[in-house]
């Protein structure tokens, strides 16, 4: 399953919807593709919905963490939201989950970025 | 039990990633693994793998990957050997290390050594060989069945 992705703008944050697999090749590409896109645009208040995201490897990892700090680098900041079991403990695993800003609520995150 | 062994040559392309990663879900479920570990068993196969494509092989058309499973009374064996100039050990770095933790790239290895019980690297000017194994439930690493 390709990964595929939406946004919408809530109370100043982009909030990216994301489905699917975040693995090397398109999966990733993607991620950076709409990060790289929200930037270019101004807005560095985002907020990546990975409650669909069943799955991600290595160089997803690698993608998320690019992702973190360019929007960083730029003055931003870049939250995650949902994290399935899979993912969570990938996180975990590698020492990235407290690198992360990672919420479970959607409206408490979105307040965070004020 | 009798040990059951399977091999595929497979082109050094992100497709034969993702069918590296399909046959290890596959064997490990006939295996009797539970989803779990079948999740794990499945993803250390595909780190192996990219490995062997992107940073052995480097997409060279000319170099294969050769992805064999073994079944045996107490393991699940999978190797994955491809025809680079061999992995250099001494430029793996630590992911874990707090001047590592942002860095894009080198955590594969890691992941594969959290989720298989045991992980052999050789390297050689011929390629490198990872040998992944992970004890079929119910199993204790000398070999007898824990049922028994």
């Amino acid at each position: 399953m390709t990964m595929k992705t939406s946004t919408r703008q809530v109370n100043g944050v982009t909030v990216v919807d994301l489905s699917g697999r975040i693995t090397l090749g398109e999966g990733s590409v993607v991620l950076r593709d709409t990060v790289r896109d929200l930037l270019t645009k101004g807005n560095k208040k985002i907020l990546l919905n990975l409650g669909q995201v069943n799955y991600i490897d290595s160089s997803g990892i690698g993608e998320l963490v690019s992702a973190f700090t360019t929007v960083r680098n730029q003055g931003g900041d870049l939250k995650l939201l949902n994290l399935t079991k899979k993912v969570h403990d990938l996180l975990q695993i590698t020492k990235l989950y407290t690198v992360f800003d990672v919420r479970d609520d959607e409206a408490g995150a979105v307040k965070s970025f004020n | 039990m009798s040990v059951k062994r399977v091999s595929y040559t497979l082109d050094s392309t992100l497709e034969t990633v993702n069918s590296a990663e399909e046959t290890a879900t596959r064997i490990a479920t006939e295996a009797g693994f539970g989803d779990e570990d079948i999740t794990r068993i499945a993803m250390a196969v595909r780190e192996a793998a990219v490995n062997a494509v992107l940073h052995g092989n480097a997409y060279d058309p000319g170099k294969k990957v050769i992805l064999a499973f073994e079944r045996t009374a107490v393991d699940l064996v999978i190797t994955i050997r491809d025809q680079g100039r061999g992995l250099d050990m001494s430029k793996i770095p630590d992911p874990l290390a707090p001047e590592n933790l942002l860095k894009t790239s080198g955590r594969g290895i890691f992941i594969i050594r959290s989720f298989m019980d045991e992980v052999e690297i050789h390297p050689s000017q011929a390629g490198t060989e990872i040998k992944l194994t992970k004890h079929v439930h119910g199993s204790d690493v000398d070999g007898k069945e824990a049922s028994q």
